[in-house]
C-alpha cells in the first residue's frame, strides 16, 4: 500500500465532492486515510469483496449512526460507530471479528476532524481485536448530510449460545453494567451548552472484554443487550414481552451519576429513557448474580454494576419499578421524541 | 451556564422523610371535617404525585383534582393552528418550546408540519432565538411563545435583547397566560368539588406567594406553595391537612428556599414593560375567560407576529375531539381514566387531547405513571 500525506489530500483541507468521484482523489482518501488506519491483510488485498473464513455459528449485524454533534465528552461518531456494531456482536455471545465500515461525507467537511474520527475507530477496534476488511465512502453535495454519517456491519462467532431476548426465567436476577444515562445525558449537554461542575462524560466504550469474561466464568447468562436508544426502559420492557415474564425494578438500586441524575431534573427526563453506549443489562440465575458482579468488578467501566431488580412471574409483559418508599408504578417505553419540558 | 445540580434533587426524595410525612397526614387524617380535595394547578406537581406514587401513601379521604396549570394542556386548537399557519409561510422559522410541537392542531401537529418540510424547531432556551434570528437575516423567526408567570420573563427579557440588539428579523407570537384567572374559572362553576389548594412554586418565586392570597380569601380554602419534590408535596399535604383540621385557611409557604411574598420584581417589571393583559383568551377545556392572558404592548407591536402575520392567521375557535375529556379533566371534573378514549383511542403516540401530549398533563402522567 502506498502511503499518502493527509496533507496533499486537498489544499483546502477540507472534502471535496471529488473525494468522492472515484478518481485520484478518492483513492488519495481511502488509500491515505481509512487503509492506513485500518490496516489489516484482508482489507489490503482489495478485493471487490472481502474473503472471510468463519466458524461456528455467526453473528451477524449492521448499525448506522448520525449523531448530532459528531464530538461529544467521551467520544465522537467514529468511537461510536465501532462500539455500537461491536457491542451487538458482543450482547449475543460472539466475539467480534470482522466489520464492513460506510461513510457518507458532506462536502466541506474539515479532513482533520474525519482523521481523528477514523483514528478513534482504529483504537476502539484494537479493544476487541475485530477488524475492517471492507468498506465505501460517498461525498454528498453540502446540505445533503449533517456532516458524516457512519454505517457499521459486524460479523462474530458465537462463543455462549443460548443468550436471547426471549431466554428470562422466573427468578433471575437483572444486572445493570454500571451508572445509566450517561451518553444521552452528554449528547444533550453538547446541544445546548451546558457547562456542568463536575465532569459528564458518555460511556461509549467497547463492551467485549467484560462480555468475554463473563463467558469465561462460565456464568449462564439468560439474556444480555446493551441500553442503547431508549435506555434502560427500552430493555427491560422488550426482554419482559418478548419472554412473557414480569420484571421488577427497586429505583433506589439503579446507579445513576450525580450530573445525570441532575441534567434529568433540569429536562424533565427520566435516566432509565437516556441512551447509552457502553452499558449492558444482563439477565442470569439470582444465584450467580454476585458473581457476575464480581467479574465485571475488574472493569474499570463497570464499577457501578449493580443488580437492580428480578424477573417475576407477576405482571407479565410489563416493567414495575418500585421507589424507595414502596410505591409502584409501571416503567413503560419511553415514546417519541425526547423534549425538553416547558417550564 | 454552570452549576452544582445535586441541588436540585438532594434530599427531597429521602424515603424515610417521606414515610415519615406519610405516617404523620395518617394520624390525623381521621380528624378532617370532610373529604380533602387538593387541587394541584400545576401540572409538574400531577407528574410528582404520579411519578412518585405518593397517592398510594395518602389515606382515602385525600384526593387530588388536576388544574388548568400546563401551558400545553390549555392551548386552543386554533392557537396551534396559528402556529402552523406561521411556519408553512415562506421564508418563515419558527421556533418553539419542547413539548409543543408534539400538539395535535386541527390539520396535525407542528411535528407533523416539520416533516413536511417547515422550518420548525424546538428549543429549551428561549434565547436561543437571537441567535436564529442572527444566523438566518434573510428568514423572518418567530417566537411562538407559551406558558404561565414562570416562563413570560424569559420572553420579556428575548423581546428587550432583541430590540436593543436590532435584531429586526426577530416576531412573537405570544400565548403567555395568568395562574389566578384560570383558577377563579375552575371555582366558578358550582360543580367543582375543590377545597384545598397546593400552589405551583415556581410562579411564586416570581410573582411571589401574595398572588394566591385572594383564593384564600375568596374561597375560604388552604393554599399552600409548593415545591416540586415528594418531600415538598408530602410536606405541603401535611400543612393542608392541619389547616382543614385547625378550620382556619391560609396562605402558607412551603418552598421557602426560593419563594417570598413579593417574588422576583426585577422579572415581574420587565413583564410589565413588555406585556400588557388582553381582555380575554380563550382556554382549551375553560373557553373565554377575561384577562387571563398576555399580548406584547404597544412598545413592541412591530414584532407582534399576530399583527405581521394577521391575513395569514385563522380566526375561528376550534373545539376539540367530542370524545376527548380534557375540559372536564382540565376543571377537576374527571380524571383522566374517566374518558372514554383514555389509552385506547388516546394515547401520548396518538393523542386526541392535549392534557395526553404534555409531560405536564394530566392524562399523560396517568397513562405514563399510572399505579400498579
Amino acid at each position: 500500500m502506498t502511503d499518502i500525506d493527509l496533507t496533499t489530500l486537498s489544499t483546502t483541507k477540507s472534502i471535496q465532492l471529488s473525494h468522492g468521484g472515484g478518481g485520484q482523489e478518492m483513492n488519495k482518501l481511502i488509500k491515505g486515510l481509512f487503509f492506513k488506519a485500518f490496516d489489516n491483510d484482508i482489507l489490503r488485498n482489495e478485493e471487490d469483496a472481502a474473503v472471510l473464513t468463519l466458524e461456528g455459528n455467526t453473528a451477524f449485524t449492521t448499525d448506522s449512526f448520525t449523531v448530532s454533534p459528531l464530538f461529544f465528552a467521551g467520544g465522537n461518531i467514529g468511537k461510536l460507530a465501532i462500539a455500537g456494531t461491536v457491542n451487538d456482536l458482543a450482547m449475543m455471545g460472539a466475539k467480534p471479528q470482522y466489520l464492513s465500515c460506510s461513510v457518507i461525507i458532506e462536502e466541506g467537511f474539515d479532513v482533520a476532524n474525519l482523521k481523528t474520527i477514523v483514528d478513534s475507530m482504529a483504537n476502539e477496534l484494537s479493544i476487541s481485536g475485530a477488524k475492517i476488511v471492507c468498506g465505501d465512502t460517498k461525498v454528498v453535495p453540502k446540505g445533503c448530510a449533517d456532516g458524516l454519517f457512519i454505517n457499521t456491519t459486524g460479523v462474530g462467532t458465537i462463543t455462549k449460545s443460548g443468550i436471547s431476548v426471549r431466554n428470562l426465567k422466573q427468578g433471575d436476577a437483572i444486572i445493570v453494567s454500571r451508572d445509566i444515562g450517561r451518553h444521552g445525558a452528554a449528547i444533550l449537554m453538547a446541544r445546548e451548552g451546558l457547562t456542568l461542575e463536575s465532569e459528564l462524560i458518555s460511556d461509549c466504550n467497547t463492551l467485549w472484554p467484560a462480555v468475554e469474561a463473563l463467558i469465561t466464568a462460565d456464568l449462564d447468562i439468560h439474556a444480555m443487550r446493551d441500553a442503547t436508544r431508549g435506555g434502560l426502559s427500552a430493555v427491560l420492557n422488550e426482554w419482559a414481552q418478548a419472554s412473557d415474564i414480569g420484571i421488577n425494578v427497586v429505583e433506589d438500586d439503579v446507579p445513576v451519576s450525580e450530573e445525570v441524575r441532575g441534567l434529568c431534573e433540569l429536562y424533565g427526563f427520566e435516566p432509565f429513557d437516556l441512551a447509552n453506549e457502553g452499558t449492558f443489562i444482563i439477565a442470569l440465575p439470582q444465584e450467580q448474580a454476585e458473581k457476575a458482579l464480581e467479574v465485571l468488578s475488574a472493569f474499570a467501566a463497570c464499577g457501578d454494576a449493580a443488580i437492580i431488580g428480578e424477573v417475576s412471574d407477576d405482571y407479565a409483559g410489563r416493567v414495575i419499578l418500585t421507589s424507595g418508599w414502596g410505591s409502584r408504578r409501571y416503567l413503560d417505553l419511553p415514546q417519541g421524541e425526547l423534549l425538553p419540558r416547558i417550564c | 451556564m454552570s452549576f452544582d445540580l445535586k441541588q436540585l434533587y438532594q434530599g427531597f426524595r429521602d424515603a424515610d422523610t417521606v414515610l415519615s410525612l406519610a405516617e404523620q397526614i395518617k394520624a390525623i387524617a381521621p380528624q378532617l371535617p370532610e373529604p380533602l380535595k387538593v387541587m394541584e394547578v400545576c401540572g409538574g406537581h400531577t407528574h410528582t404525585i404520579m411519578k412518585y406514587g405518593l397517592k398510594q401513601l395518602l389515606p382515602e379521604n385525600i384526593d387530588f383534582i388536576h388544574g388548568p396549570g400546563c401551558p400545553v394542556c390549555v392551548m386552543p386548537k386554533e392557537r396551534i393552528d396559528h402556529a402552523a399557519a406561521l411556519a408553512c409561510q415562506p421564508n418563515v422559522i419558527l421556533v418553539t418550546l419542547g413539548d409543543m410541537i408534539r400538539v395535535p392542531g386541527s390539520k396535525g401537529s407542528l411535528a407533523q408540519y416539520r416533516a413536511k418540510g417547515c422550518d420548525i424547531r424546538p428549543i429549551y432556551d428561549p434565547l436561543d432565538c437571537l441567535t436564529i434570528a442572527t444566523e438566518n437575516p434573510d428568514k423572518e423567526v418567530v417566537f411562538f411563545a407559551i406558558g404561565f408567570e414562570t416562563s413570560t420573563p424569559m420572553t420579556a427579557v428575548l423581546v428587550e435583547l432583541a430590540e436593543q440588539r436590532q435584531i429586526n428579523n426577530l416576531y412573537f407570537h405570544i400565548n403567555h397566560v395568568l395562574v389566578p384567572p384560570a383558577v377563579d374559572a375552575v371555582m366558578a362553576d358550582p360543580a367543582v368539588k375543590v377545597n384545598a389548594f397546593i400552589g405551583p412554586s415556581h410562579v411564586s418565586v416570581i410573582e411571589g406567594a401574595k398572588i394566591y392570597r385572594p383564593l384564600v380569601e375568596k374561597y375560604n380554602t388552604p393554599v399552600v406553595v409548593a415545591g416540586f419534590e415528594p418531600v415538598d408535596v408530602m410536606e405541603s399535604i401535611l400543612r393542608i391537612t392541619k389547616q382543614k383540621i385547625a378550620g382556619e385557611p391560609e396562605l402558607d409557604v412551603q418552598y421557602t428556599r426560593a419563594v417570598t411574598e413579593e417574588g422576583n420584581t426585577v422579572a415581574q417589571q420587565a413583564v410589565k414593560r413588555c406585556f400588557d393583559v388582553r381582555d380575554s383568551f380563550r382556554w382549551r377545556g375553560l373557553g373565554p375567560i377575561a384577562n387571563s392572558a398576555l399580548k406584547l404592548n404597544a412598545a413592541y407591536q412591530h414584532r407582534d407576529a399576530e399583527i405581521r402575520f394577521a391575513d395569514c392567521l385563522p380566526m375561528t375557535p376550534i373545539d376539540d375531539h367530542k370524545a376527548c375529556q380534557c375540559g372536564d379533566i382540565l376543571r377537576g371534573l374527571a380524571k383522566p381514566q374517566d374518558c372514554k378514549v383514555f389509552g385506547r383511542g388516546c394515547t401520548p403516540q396518538t393523542p386526541l387531547g392535549s392534557c395526553m401530549v404534555s409531560s405536564e398533563g394530566a392524562c399523560n402522567a396517568y397513562f405514563r405513571y399510572r399505579g400498579v
